[in-house]
């Protein structure tokens, strides 16, 4: 279709990229119409960064086969710099601010507004406001980017690639990291840009948000373009879009479940948690919740509710200070004081950043499983290896690991399959409660239904199951009962059958009417 | 039902950018059909190289029983600390005092058996104790205060230095008693009497001995970790290349043993020194303390979530290294049969050099006690090999510098290679 449009500002076609060992595109054709809102969709691993690597320069030229065409004009782009010179901007998914730097700094890094080598200070501010007018954002110039969130901070980048004289814009996952309001304002901001003749190309795994606000989405997968639909006439669905994704229909994307419901395993009541950082600042406050053996628990909130902020507390106080309340396991009251305490209560807690806090990227698979139920394979303080070995390989097996053996370092793992080994480690230290942050952040549709099969069985096995997410269909699809969260407060509890995504929006967004 | 299984999901994902059944192999090269991972196995290729190096170059020189005999003995405190310091450098911290802790210690241990006469077992023992609380109070500010190691042992080199020179003034303490001597300069008797080598002459059957039991040991010990992986399905080095492996590991050790024997049988602090690297190689491989280490290098935020008691560990470490700087203290003062103000001078050094060469990761999280001393051999062999053909000492210095440039290099070249640097 959007080949016998005339006005294209992007063709790129026959691309062909290959790694050492793999074929990372395949004659991988991308047409892109002047002043559109193009969204790439695809699983993670299926060439779509590799695509916007060769689009922005970062693979050079001749680094591939295939020919760009930007704007009438065949580009043979040797660096980022080429590209940008043409006006082709990329925003990638972690940010590249420096933080101590204010934002005005930001927006004119590698780009100063100077005479003679001197910064004119004056200019740079002055250009940065209006700059950040454009893009909606409202605060000083001169506040370092450390002070503002992560929704500003993305809308700093903004400005920073329209400094550059942007055409084309490239974001990669732009609002992977934002609450739903500023994932809001930035589509906002797109749309906005479009009527200025901007064209945006946006990488995205939230299909909501891409079926809201582009033209045409060009699916990709196993390095191949699989085909470009028009979105004009609102006719094509999120499933239509999955469908080309995992190259079949997906009638359900929640594994069905019958949950057995059983005895209290625990209660928090009354939960308050200060931030370390702000002094006086209640983080968490006056938070009460119950969780049941069987049970599956979602934790509903907007970005900045204290979802992460509740559930590290509650696990051995590994954030926060001032701490109060009561916690009881299985109804009789408990001191947990430090993490080690938590895992010896049956607590367990899979990081929502499982890079950072998760796993060991550069050690392998068997010592990752290991790292926290270790002292149960050791005797006096020996490691059972050959016990380590098969136990490793056993949740390798269960949990469908992807991986040549147990020895494969974790940092080359797709993050489903790392997801599947953090899983793996806690399930290792038998707990009675578990609590998933964002389970299936940055995984791509097929591994989510395998994390849901996992999180249903562990509930089945009379677990109890707290999952934290900030994609509401999730939680309507896997829990058997929510509970809201807004500015640290508990703000509701709703059972499976009365929640939609409305009701949930509603009560996590009570604090701030 | 779903219209979808995870099996059938699992065959669409995965596929792509990187097929994890067929990972790349970089840094791997093949010869003549054995696969051999350059990142873990340089080191050693390095070392027999250097070897043959220095060998052709001094005319076998190098080679000879007496000066294998001096290498060891001369490099022995080194190699200690080395083993200390590798665990450190493992769990991410550093330590810059071992030098100065080294003079204290070997001072105070002057103190107590010259100047006090205490019986020599009662001294060292005071004297290891003291290393610990140095240890102890280094590890204090460290993992419970919270200060960066780098500004805590910067602080104790010039402390435990300052306490060095107040306790001897500007002279040095000896003689030492026989015994210490012995441990940091003797060498085994001739319990058993002498064979007959052939043309390599008369050879101490002891050492030969104890020679042939630990590469016995070597092998057993390698052969059943092999099986026992082997069994569980895990990837193992093939026949021929663990064959060659063990035939290299024997030929080294019985080449050591036999021109030891034939010099003055086997030195104490060779003694000592291989039993502190086995000891120390399986503490750090295979006990929990070992794995604990680790996991702090490689990520401390994930073994602070997965339980890890972080500031323990860390302060044993430190703990652990002040004994072991106390141990190569009193050596170091044995060997010189005096405790002097400079003593331990840029040892710190040597032995970060020793554990960087050795293969550790300057980000943590990746090490071995051998690696470390294959580290420190390699600069003792460049050190003797270059002072034999008669290198002036910037030369050596030059050498060094260079060598442990290139290995960190290449380590974060191999790295790169493999796509794990963030």
């Amino acid at each position: 279709m959007a080949d016998q449009m005339t006005d294209q500002i992007l063709r790129m076609s026959g691309i062909t990229k290959t790694f050492p060992g793999v074929r990372a595109l395949q004659d991988v054709t991308l047409s892109v119409r002047r002043g559109e809102i193009h969204a790439i969709c695809g699983e993670n691993g299926a060439g779509k960064s590799t695509l916007m690597k060769v689009l922005s320069g970062v693979h050079p030229h001749g680094d591939y086969e295939g020919e760009v065409v930007f704007d009438g004009a065949r580009c043979e782009f040797g660096g980022i710099r080429d590209s940008e010179r043409a006006g082709i901007v990329i925003i990638h998914q972690e940010l590249a601010l420096s933080p101590q730097l204010s934002i005005a700094e930001n927006i004119f890094l590698g780009n100063e507004r100077s005479r003679h080598g001197i910064i004119d200070w004056n200019r740079t501010n002055h250009e940065a406001a209006e700059l950040m007018r454009r893009v909606g954002l409202r605060e000083n110039p001169v506040t370092p980017v450390a002070d503002i969130g992560v929704g500003k901070q993305q809308l700093v980048e903004i400005a920073k690639a329209l400094s550059k004289r942007v055409r084309l814009l490239i974001l990669d996952e732009p609002t992977a990291a934002l609450n739903d309001e500023d994932s809001a304002h930035l589509l906002d901001l797109l749309r906005g840009l479009r009527e200025e003749g901007i064209t945006c190309v946006i990488i995205s795994h939230k299909l909501n948000e891409v079926t809201a606000v582009a033209d045409s989405v060009t699916v990709i997968r196993d390095g191949r373009t699989i085909e470009t639909l028009d979105m004009a006439g609102g006719h094509v669905t999120e499933d239509r879009i999955i469908a080309g994704m995992v190259g079949r229909a997906l009638d359900n994307r929640f594994p069905p479940h019958e949950p057995s419901i059983g005895e209290e395993a625990l209660r928090i009541e009354d939960w308050t948690v200060h931030s370390p950082t702000q002094p006086g600042r209640k983080v968490v406050d006056g938070a009460s919740l119950t969780l049941r053996r069987g049970e599956i628990v979602g934790l509903a909130g907007l970005m900045g509710a204290g979802r992460t902020e509740l559930a590290m507390s509650v696990f051995g106080r590994a954030y926060g200070t001032d701490i109060s309340g009561r916690i009881f396991k299985d109804g009789r009251p408990v001191r947990i004081r430090t993490v080690q305490d938590a895992i010896e209560h049956g607590l367990a807690y899979a990081t929502e950043d499982r890079k950072r806090y998760g796993l060991n990227l550069i050690d392998d698979i068997r010592r990752n499983v290991s790292a926290a139920g270790l002292a149960g394979l050791a005797r006096r303080g020996w490691v059972d290896e050959r016990e380590e070995y098969r136990v490793a390989e056993e949740y390798r097996r269960s949990m469908n690991i992807k991986a040549p053996g147990v020895s494969s370092v974790v940092g080359k793992l797709s993050g489903g399959n790392q997801q599947k080994v953090v899983l793996s480690k806690w399930i290792l230290t038998e707990p009675d409660v578990l609590i998933l942050d964002e389970p299936t952040r940055g995984i791509d549709v097929g591994a989510k239904y395998e994390i849901y099969t996992i999180i249903n069985r562990l509930a089945d096995q009379g677990r109890a199951i707290l999952v934290i997410s900030s994609e509401l269909p999730e939680l309507l699809g896997l829990c058997d009962r929510i509970y809201t969260l807004c500015e640290g407060r508990v703000t509701g509890e709703v059972p499976r059958r009365e929640a939609t995504q409305e009701r949930l929006m509603h009560l996590m967004t009570k604090g701030q009417e | 039902m779903s219209s979808i299984t995870p099996a059938e999901v699992a065959a669409g994902t995965g596929a792509g950018a990187g097929d994890p059944g067929e990972p790349r192999r970089p840094g791997r090269v093949s010869l003549g059909g054995l696969s051999l991972n350059l990142r873990s196995s340089g080191i050693y290729i390095a070392f027999a190289l250097i070897i043959a190096l220095f060998s052709v170059l001094t005319d076998g020189a190098l080679l000879q029983p007496q000066n294998i005999s001096n290498i060891i003995v001369q490099n022995s405190y080194v190699l200690i600390l080395a083993i200390g310091m590798i665990l450190i450098i493992i769990a991410g911290h550093i330590d810059l005092s071992v030098g100065s802790v080294v003079a204290v210690t070997g001072a105070l241990a002057a103190v107590l058996m010259v100047d006090m006469g205490l019986p020599w077992p009662a001294a060292l023992a005071v004297t290891l104790v003291a290393g610990g609380l140095v240890g102890a109070w280094q590890g204090f500010w460290i993992a419970y205060f919270g200060i960066p190691a780098f500004i805590v042992t910067l602080a104790g080199m010039l402390l435990f230095r300052a306490l060095t020179l107040t306790v001897l003034g500007n002279q040095g303490i000896g003689p030492f008693p026989d015994a210490v001597r012995t441990l940091a300069n003797g060498f085994t008797d001739g319990y058993l009497g002498n064979v007959g080598l052939g043309p390599l002459g008369g050879a101490d059957l002891f050492s030969l001995l104890v020679g042939l039991l630990a590469v016995a040991g070597m092998v057993v010990a390698q052969w059943r970790t092999r099986r026992s992986r082997a069994g569980y399905g895990q990837a193992v080095d093939p026949v021929p290349l663990f064959a060659l492996k063990m035939a290299a590991g024997a030929a080294l050790i019985l080449f050591l043993v036999v021109q030891l024997a034939r010099f003055k049988n086997l030195p104490w602090v060779l003694v000592l020194l291989a039993a502190l690297v086995l000891g120390y190689s399986l503490l750090a491989g295979r006990t929990v303390f070992g794995r604990r280490i680790y996991a702090i290098g490689g990520n401390l935020h994930a073994a602070v979530m997965s339980g890890v008691k972080v500031k323990q560990v860390v302060f044993w470490i430190f703990v652990n290294m002040g004994v072991l700087s106390a141990v190569a203290g009193v050596i170091f003062a044995g060997r010189l049969n005096q405790a002097g103000p400079t003593a331990g001078g840029s040892f710190e050094l040597d032995a970060i050099a020793a554990a960087f060469i050795g293969g550790a990761a300057v980000q943590g999280g990746v090490g071995k006690v051998a690696g470390a001393i294959t580290g420190g051999l390699i600069m003792a062999v460049i050190n003797n090999g270059m002072s034999l053909i008669g290198s002036p000492s910037e030369r050596v210095m030059l050498v060094k510098g260079a060598v442990l440039l290139a290995a960190v290099a290449f380590d974060v070249w191999t790295k790169r290679r493999a796509g794990t640097a963030r």
